[in-house]
């Protein structure tokens, strides 16, 4: 029979036993982690396979790129050492800088990239164009390869370097080799993090961990581009929807960085002497109202430019940010604040004449028939915006029917060609980022390609596309501005492809102390410290 | 006995099988199209349609059907179509925080409202039974999120006793556990506590005025005796029913608890399944809860004839 004492001692050496169990892990503590509240849940890991701006972010984790673009959005090379072009402007030669290596261990090589470059230009917009232009692509050794064009392309660093998506990222040969609407089997990048899959919870968390074999470039970090040093041993993503709880998670230290506090949270957040706000997309966000150009009244040139007369953007940007600070009225179609921005034609835009807009409706042919404008009931902005549309409509005369849905279903809805009255539509909201809406080419709703080639709405006008197909040839730089100036005219004056209902800016907040937060339209979660 | 357990399991296949169907034809009928979600908002109509093809949505609706209702009787629930994770795993990661908090509301909820509904009775028409009654019409009332939001500010944000967020899994210890479910629990139990603090007080005032009461009360039985042993006992059965309806009503409770909390939890992934129509998924939690729901209410049916012995199957 046991002591009373054997008894109690061996009470106590278990209790001392379990309580690292009762008390949690310590072994965590040893590691420094930042945790983040990221805009979206991390559904998908294949940033060519989605668009979705949350998997883009994941490959700026996990991969990383041949150039990227920095802060005032100039071109620089990331993963390339050196590179040239021929006399003629037709041959590119890009080597690879030294000590790239994938997470498996193996040796970046020109042929990964070629694969990589092939797979992304059968997706991205940017990306078919290049590959329009390109008569071969190939490795010429371990780290070179060359692109050579049909005819001179003055996108083809612009294009490799493209900030937003689909990005040009590199993969290994064997995944890159995987069908383009296929999700390459796993994840293994040559980028900053690496991706640990095991604590993957989708709907909830995603963790990296630094890789410690990544060489950063000597240059300092600026946008995507230079030096990409890691200064915490975890990034870990905390998917919280509910904006009150990510506040409060924030304010109490259990987040260190929320990519996108709602507006309405914003003067809370700047009471706290707990948190710091910053915009760090100098880009920001650009509303877009997208008539349907295939059917009365919008087929009519005249009752498009009605909308541009009828809109004020102040009204939208009240409804759906509210704080002036964090909000522009821009009226260029290729965002304020950046080369391509022009002022060419945006006067209809500013105008706010009511009058004018009913005149051209009247002009146009419009007859009292029933506009049917879907409105997105779980976007906030994208809400409200309709709600300000639909007054705008009835104050010019229309008759309008606001039918509510949800996104997933206006995304579905929106493909119909149909007439509005046989499940068709009019009128939808959208909005692009600052980063996807700069250049003719990437903004995918200014094309005038038609029912076959032009984006939801489907614009038609074969001068608009000339120019975009000028603007993507154009080498010089002055040249690309005038053709910017005859584009944006051509824009407003007929086509109108869809109206801008203004610029607005997401704050970022974050624990004061943390620095080191790269300007940028993407979030970046190296370069950051303590 | 036995018969009716086995013949009650064999029941729950029709209509798991009913449910299956349903849902299938709902989810696939309801506008909506995962491949215009994982294009993205820029995709061209023909890059849809090549998703489209890859995940086989293109094929005709009996052909899924069936292909999805095989694999499922082999066991296999599938594949979410953005994660590309077996919906097994997935909802193998979400079935514990769920569980917890289900299991530590309805605890919480049995230990409070059953007293309080005892007492309630035992002091009808009393200040302390429409204290009690005002506290369960409160619970009735007040949102979960409302009640929620409040006891984050209180005891997270202003005494830091609780985290805001987040759960900790049992196994990274007893107390970090604890510390991650007390204010969902709470929040969530409320209206729990109301529902059965209100049918425990209704029940046991029937009992205390049956006539056995009297006899019992004229034999000199103390207060406790004569409430848990006699009058509890007979007013149990509507009690058991309430609580059986509560733990089925909160199998569809908990989604906003987890969200207000960000537990990851089986309602959540239903919630933003059904948001991007990740098919696979829904239909794998739908079959997980109904076979659930079934389950439960057996359960409480076998547990009538262990607290009234007249009533045997």
């Amino acid at each position: 029979m046991l002591s009373t004492w054997t008894t109690t001692r061996r009470a106590m050496l278990a209790a001392l036993a379990a309580a690292p169990l009762a008390f949690g892990s310590v072994q965590a503590a040893a590691e420094s982690v930042l945790r983040i509240v990221p805009h979206a849940d991390l559904k998908n890991l294949d940033p060519i396979w989605t668009t979705a701006y949350i998997t883009r972010n994941h490959g700026y984790m996990v991969y990383d790129t041949l150039f990227a673009q920095d802060e005032s959005l100039n071109v620089h090379p990331q993963m390339v050492g050196d590179w040239s072009v021929s006399d003629d402007s037709l041959v590119y030669s890009f080597t690879l800088r030294d000590g790239l290596m994938w997470h498996d261990g193996d040796p970046v090589t020109a042929a990964d990239c070629v694969a990589s470059i092939e797979r992304w230009g059968k997706r991205d917009g940017m990306g078919q164009k290049l590959m329009d232009f390109t008569a071969e692509l190939k490795a010429v050794d371990d780290k070179t390869f060359s692109l050579t064009l049909k005819e001179p392309y003055g996108l083809v660093l612009d294009s490799l370097g493209k900030i937003s998506s689909n990005t040009p990222f590199m993969m290994k040969k064997e995944h890159a080799e995987t069908d383009a609407f296929k999700q390459v089997p796993e994840v293994v990048g040559s980028g900053p993090f690496r991706f640990v899959k095991d604590e993957w919870v989708p709907g909830s968390k995603v963790v990296y961990a630094k890789n410690t074999d990544y060489v950063p470039r000597s240059e300092p970090a600026s946008g995507a581009a230079g030096g990409k040093v890691v200064h915490f041993d975890r990034v870990e993503w905390i998917y919280i929807p509910d904006p009150a709880t990510a506040m409060n998670a924030l304010i109490n230290g259990e987040v260190d960085l929320w990519e996108t506090p709602a507006v309405d949270m914003v003067p809370l957040l700047e009471q706290s002497e707990a948190v710091d706000l910053a915009v760090i997309d100098p880009l920001g966000t650009q509303g877009w109202l997208r008539p349907n150009h295939l059917h009365p009244p919008f087929d009519n040139p005249k009752a498009r430019q009605a909308l541009l007369y009828a809109v004020n953007q102040a009204e939208y940007l009240q409804a759906i940010v509210g704080d002036p600070k964090l909000y522009k009225e821009c009226a260029a179609y290729f965002i304020c604040g950046t080369p391509n921005e022009s002022d060419v034609g945006v006067e209809a835009l500013q105008s706010h004449d009511k009058d004018m807009a009913r005149q051209l409706l009247a002009e146009a042919g419009y007859k009292g028939e029933k506009i049917i404008l879907m409105q997105s009931t779980d976007i906030p902005v994208l809400n409200n915006a309709a709600l300000v549309t639909a007054q705008v409509l009835r104050d010019i005369g229309m008759d309008v029917e606001v039918q509510a849905m949800d996104w997933s279903t206006l995304t579905s809805r929106r493909a119909e060609k149909k007439s509005p009255a046989d499940g068709g539509w009019n009128i939808f909201h959208t909005y692009a980022t600052g980063a996807d809406a700069t250049s003719p080419i990437a903004n995918i709703g200014v094309s005038g390609g038609g029912v076959e080639r032009a984006w939801f709405g489907w614009p038609t006008d074969e001068m608009t596309e000339e120019l975009r197909d000028a603007f993507a040839r154009e080498p010089d730089a002055a040249k690309k501005k005038e053709i910017i100036d005859k584009l944006q005219g051509r824009l407003f004056d007929h086509l109108v492809p869809y109206v801008n209902y203004g610029q607005w800016f997401q704050p970022v907040a974050w624990r004061t102390g943390l620095k080191g937060v790269l300007v940028s339209p993407v979030p970046f979660f190296w370069n950051i410290s303590n | 006995m036995y018969a009716y357990i086995i013949r009650r399991l064999l029941a729950t296949l029709p209509v798991m099988a009913v449910v299956g169907i349903a849902v299938f034809l709902l989810l696939h009928l309801t506008p909506g199209d995962p491949a215009v979600v994982i294009a993205g908002d820029y995709a061209r109509p023909e890059d849809i349609e090549k998703i489209r093809e890859s995940l086989g949505l293109n094929k005709p609706l009996y052909v899924q059907f069936f292909s999805w209702a095989g694999a499922v009787l082999s066991g296999d629930l599938g594949t979410s179509i953005f994660s590309n994770l077996p919906v097994s795993r997935l909802i193998e990661q979400r079935l514990e925080p769920t569980l917890a908090l289900a299991t530590a509301t309805i605890i919480f909820a049995i230990l409070v409202a059953v007293p309080m509904g005892v007492i309630a009775a035992w002091k009808a028409g009393t200040l302390t039974d429409r204290t009690i009654m005002v506290f369960a019409v409160l619970g009735f009332s007040v949102p979960v999120f409302v009640i929620g939001y409040a006891m984050m500010w209180l005891f997270s944000i202003t005494l830091g006793w609780f985290p805001v967020q987040g759960y900790k899994p049992i196994g990274d210890g007893f107390l970090p556990f604890l510390r991650s479910i007390t204010l969902p629990t709470v929040a969530l139990g409320i209206i729990y506590v109301a529902l059965i603090a209100r049918i425990t007080r209704a029940s046991m005032l029937e009992v205390l005025t049956e006539d056995y009461m009297r006899t019992a009360r004229a034999k000199g039985l103390d207060n406790n005796a004569l409430l848990i042993r006699h009058a509890l006992r007979n007013a149990s059965v509507p009690i058991v029913t309430i609580i059986g309806i509560g733990i089925a009503l909160l199998i569809g409770g908990v989604v906003v608890t987890e969200s207000v909390f960000n537990i990851p939890g089986l309602g959540r992934l239903t919630i933003d399944a059904v948001l991007r129509r990740d098919y696979p998924i829904i239909q794998g939690v739908i079959l997980i809860f109904s076979g659930a729901y079934v389950l439960v209410n057996l359960a409480i049916d076998l547990s009538y004839t262990v607290l009234d012995p007249r009533i045997r199957y």
